[in-house]
């Protein structure tokens, strides 16, 4: 599965997208940044303040609580500040 | 109806010229143009740099534009967003909305704007002389789209 970050939270991780193999325990979308969080100290740094993250899987707005299932691809970005 | 991003400049007057000549039915045109300011809490900005997630902006900006339609009845609506490096005093954003009466298109202008500021993946970072940072979100914009919301339903979600 594709996972993608933008803005600050792209600049901590220090990467504008990877690849990832989820193990079966990760069901929703706060599991994964869970999950992530784990991977090193830029994710760690990036995923700080859950409160601070947003998320979108397919290219469309979810909650933490939305389930994974079989998203192509997952988002992590900071609240937006476009217009 | 057009939705468009683009690292070009916009040029307000051609796009205005472009949403009237495809609505003949319409007797209001409401454009909105939101410009790069020259200063950010009261010091000197170089230029502000927008970041997007090129997809998603364009899908999240049409189904708003969906749903200002089904709101009101609207001739036409066109938008025109701006990424990259943008400069003081150049336009990021231009909204339009034309209908047959000017409430219609006031309300979808504002409405669009009001949407595109909290929910379209752009982010903007300043730019200064001394360094760069990202621009925090502000609650008088999530107010500001919060006033849309029907009661009952979470608005767009």
């Amino acid at each position: 599965m594709k996972v993608l970050y933008f803005a600050w939270i792209r600049e901590r991780i220090g990467k504008p997208e990877e690849d990832v193999e989820l193990p079966a325990s990760i069901v929703t979308v706060g599991d994964l940044m869970d999950w992530l969080k784990k991977r090193g100290e830029e994710y760690a740094y990036a995923f700080d303040n859950p409160k601070a993250v947003r998320a979108a899987i397919d290219k469309v707005h979810v909650q933490p609580a939305a389930k994974i299932a079989h998203a192509r691809e997952i988002a992590f970005f900071p609240p937006m500040t476009g217009g | 109806m057009s939705v468009r991003i683009t690292e070009a400049p916009i040029d307000v007057a051609a796009e205005t010229a472009a949403l009237s000549r495809g609505c003949s039915d319409a007797g209001a045109l409401v454009t909105f143009t939101g410009i790069c300011r020259g200063e950010e809490e009261g010091a000197p900005i170089a230029a502000l740099v927008l970041e997007h997630y090129p997809e998603m902006a364009e899908d999240e900006i049409k189904r708003h534009v969906e749903e200002a339609k089904k709101r009101w009845p609207l001739s036409s609506v066109r938008i025109a967003h701006r990424v990259g490096r943008i400069a003081p005093g150049e336009t990021i954003v231009f909204v339009a909305a034309a209908s047959a009466h000017r409430q219609a298109a006031f309300a979808a202008a504002e409405f669009l704007m009001d949407y595109l500021k909290t929910r379209a993946p752009f982010w903007k970072k300043v730019e200064r002389a001394d360094g760069t940072h990202w621009v925090a979100a502000r609650k008088t914009d999530d107010a500001a789209a919060a006033r849309w919301k029907k009661p009952g339903r979470e608005a767009a979600e």
